[in-house]
């Protein structure tokens, strides 16, 4: 398990951002509770500085499901509040802006609590297609 | 023209026909480029969004035009699509989207209210044709729309331009979308125009008092062209709402056709017609077209 700054910026590969691993769920047939969050089995993992926007993360702030955001730092290192404190000052979105959009899970699997279903992550890219059997 | 082209739907599945070779053109084709960012545009257009930085959804996301579009004004997104060469093409893109490999028909897997709104372009057809020998295309169609309607915040829209096949497609996916709690529905940019016409279906997740559908292009407001083969009136619309409307004063015969208005240029128009088809068509007289009298 590695966090690097990624040497090779021209190479195909996407990202999963722990913005976009905190709204993901497992919906495997019949998996309706406790489906989320989806705990990261991180293998790869690169850290690319992107611009800081305070309204977005305001406004995404709103949406976020805090305890996966702590989860999901811990899966990757890092450490977060435990709860979100009263004033979430400038500091505060700086630290959550680089671990919701500069982390970038590029291989690794994300697995439900669950089902113990398991979505591998490949070139930035979670595969969360299910089988015939699990519609 | 006269030259029919097999739907791309009718040839493979879509993670099949978009193999490294379809892909790339995605990539590489101007047209295309244009054609894909030019209906973009337009679906957010429609979305008619709040000020502001917003997550989005892009169903079908592809090779990532679409999300490009939405990068480009602003937007924060997330993209699915079902091809894995589709998705490759928008990773050396190096679109600004995360993006998920996933089946529509599967239920989007995010969790409720996370979306400000969903765009989709030339996506929802796929989901109207059986891939798989187990699909059952409505019951997929209502998955997809069930779980939209979870993930979009409560109030957001969705909008998907497609190429529905048939009437019997946009029935599906309309009725499909009001079951699933959505107002809204089809508008037609360009409805006159076989080359320019373009389908938007316009979801609103809202309650649906606070929803007007807004205007499509390329109608004109005064038209009476009622030659549509019964998609939608001059305004370019297919109005559908989960109210039921009692009609209760105009009793339709035969299947409840659109009360039209057949006024004398329209019936000398259509005489006309019939006569350049061969047809028997009576003279025109000083009687034709004037307004009969009560029926007995």
């Amino acid at each position: 398990r590695k966090t690097t700054t990624d040497p090779y910026p021209d190479l195909w590969i996407s990202h999963m951002k722990l913005l976009t691993h905190n709204l993901l769920m497992c919906n495997n047939k019949g998996c309706n509770m406790n489906n989320y969050p989806l705990h990261i089995r991180p293998v790869q993992v690169e850290r690319k500085e992107k611009q800081f926007n305070e309204a977005f993360m305001r406004h995404m702030l709103g949406k976020l499901e805090w305890s996966a955001i702590v989860s999901a730092s811990k899966a990757l290192n890092f450490v977060v509040p435990e709860e979100i404190p009263a004033e979430q000052d400038e500091p505060f979105l700086r630290t959550l802006h680089q671990v919701i959009n500069e982390l970038d899970v590029v291989s690794g699997a994300l697995v439900c609590s669950n089902c113990n279903r398991e979505y591998p992550i490949e070139n930035g890219i979670p595969n969360m297609l299910l089988s015939e059997e699990e519609v | 023209s006269c030259h029919k082209m097999s739907r791309p739907e009718h040839q493979a599945p879509p993670e099949i026909f978009y193999n490294e070779e379809e892909s790339s053109k995605y990539a590489s084709n101007t047209r295309i480029i244009k054609i894909q960012t030019d209906m973009s545009e337009r679906a957010i257009e429609l979305l008619t969004l709040p000020e502001g930085p917003l997550m989005l959804l892009d169903i079908g996301c592809g090779s990532g035009l679409s999300g490009e579009v939405l990068t480009e004004q602003g937007y924060t997104w997330v993209g699915m699509d079902i091809s894995e060469h589709m998705l490759k093409a928008a990773s050396d893109r190096q679109v600004e989207g995360d993006m998920v490999l996933k089946d529509m028909g599967q239920g989007l897997p995010f969790r409720a209210g996370v979306f400000d709104g969903a765009i989709s372009i030339s996506a929802l057809q796929w989901l109207c044709n059986a891939d798989k020998s187990s699909h059952n295309p409505r019951k997929r169609v209502l998955h997809f729309f069930q779980s939209l309607y979870q993930c979009l915040a409560r109030g957001a829209k969705a909008v998907f331009q497609w190429y529905p096949e048939n009437p019997a497609q946009m029935e599906l996916v309309t009725s499909a979308a009001m079951r699933c709690g959505f107002s809204g529905g089809l508008l037609v940019d360009y409805p006159n125009s076989t080359k320019a016409k373009k389908y938007f279906l316009v979801l609103f997740s809202g309650h649906a008092s606070g929803f007007t559908m807004p205007k499509a292009m390329g109608v004109d407001d005064g038209s009476d062209d009622d030659d549509n083969g019964g998609e939608g009136s001059s305004s370019g619309h297919v109005a559908y709402s989960s109210e039921r409307s009692r009609d209760k004063h105009h009793h339709h015969k035969g299947k409840g056709k659109r009360k039209s208005v057949k006024n004398k240029d329209w019936i000398l128009q259509k005489k006309e017609q019939m006569r350049e088809k061969g047809k028997k068509v009576r003279q025109d007289s000083k009687y034709t077209a004037r307004t009969r009298g009560p029926r007995f």
